[in-house]
């Protein structure tokens, strides 16, 4: 992966094909750390897979026998000086934080968090998505644009593009011009 | 800046479509689908999705949905995108990028020639 916003998209995808109907993504960037965490009420895990999914050779899968996902990250992580950890309940749900050190020369750009967030719209899943950097904080709650479209679906074409533009200009006036 | 409370005027307009158009149109409607799966986003997945939904709305094209799906099992041919054309057999496109994503959509999904030089065998 490229960025930091590339892993979010993939984890986010686990979240929805764990059957959650509500994902949090958390990005905060402060005092020289980037934190991201990616909260949801899917599934779960029991606690002996949640021991080995971050082995590339674990996945609930039955096609292929790998997953790489979770094991990206973690090394993404690790690698900027950062920490990962996640915790899973069984029927409750799961929460992954990743978190990378902001000045460290091997971390990965935060990238366009915009276009992650609307590729992942979805009828079925509320999204709520937390971006801050320093004291300006963002919040973009997929529940508030459903009540003012009705019938219309999220994820229509003309609806994504719209969401698209409002993300980027949001996040750039948070960014205040500090390049993530 | 835009805001959420913008989204009144989009929603009014497209009502209005949607009111104008036959009920029929659900099974006419051409779906393209984007493998979403850790290995298509590592190869550019993400840009080929927005530049697809992008093209669709600036051509301001109707009964065309931009969809994901999960790994197909092809990981080195990655991004794949699959279009689904009434009435048509399924065409899949191999190692797309946003360029190539632009010209199935002008070409395809518009002009309706398959793009057959973005085919599996052709890459």
């Amino acid at each position: 992966m490229r960025e930091i916003a590339l892993h979010i998209l993939d984890i986010v995808e686990n979240s929805v094909k764990a059957k959650a109907t509500l994902v949090e993504v958390i990005i905060e960037a402060k005092n020289n750390l980037l934190t991201v965490t990616i909260r949801d009420n899917g599934k779960g895990m029991d606690k002996e897979f949640l021991a080995r999914v971050t082995d590339p050779f674990t996945t609930t899968r039955t096609t292929r026998k790998v997953g790489m996902g979770i094991p990206l990250l973690k090394q993404a992580a690790e690698t900027a000086g950062g920490e990962f950890t996640i915790t899973s309940e069984l029927g409750k749900g799961t929460e992954v934080k990743a978190s990378f050190v902001i000045d460290n020369i091997d971390r990965m750009p935060l990238g366009n968090v915009a276009e992650t967030a609307v590729t992942v719209l979805n009828p079925e899943v509320d999204f709520v998505w937390v971006y801050t950097v320093e004291d300006r904080t963002f919040t973009f709650d997929t529940r508030e644009v459903k009540e003012e479209l009705g019938d219309i679906p999220i994820d229509s074409p003309e609806i994504v593009t719209f969401l698209k533009s409002l993300l980027t200009e949001n996040i750039e006036s948070i960014n205040g011009g500090i390049n993530l | 800046m835009k805001s959420i409370a913008d989204i009144k005027a989009i929603r009014d307009k497209m009502q209005a479509q949607i009111v104008n158009r036959d009920n029929k149109d659900a099974e006419l409607e051409t779906r393209i689908v984007v493998g979403m799966a850790t290995c298509g986003i590592a190869a550019g997945a993400r840009p080929v999705f927005n530049e697809l939904v992008d093209q669709v709305t600036s051509r301001g094209l109707t009964n065309v949905k931009v969809t994901r799906s999960g790994c197909l099992g092809m990981c080195k041919l990655e991004p794949i995108v699959e279009v689904f054309v009434p009435g048509e057999e399924k065409v899949t496109y191999v190692k797309v990028d946003a360029q190539k994503a632009k010209d199935i959509i002008a070409r395809h999904i518009v002009g309706g020639q398959v793009c057959t030089d973005y085919l599996i065998g052709e890459e």
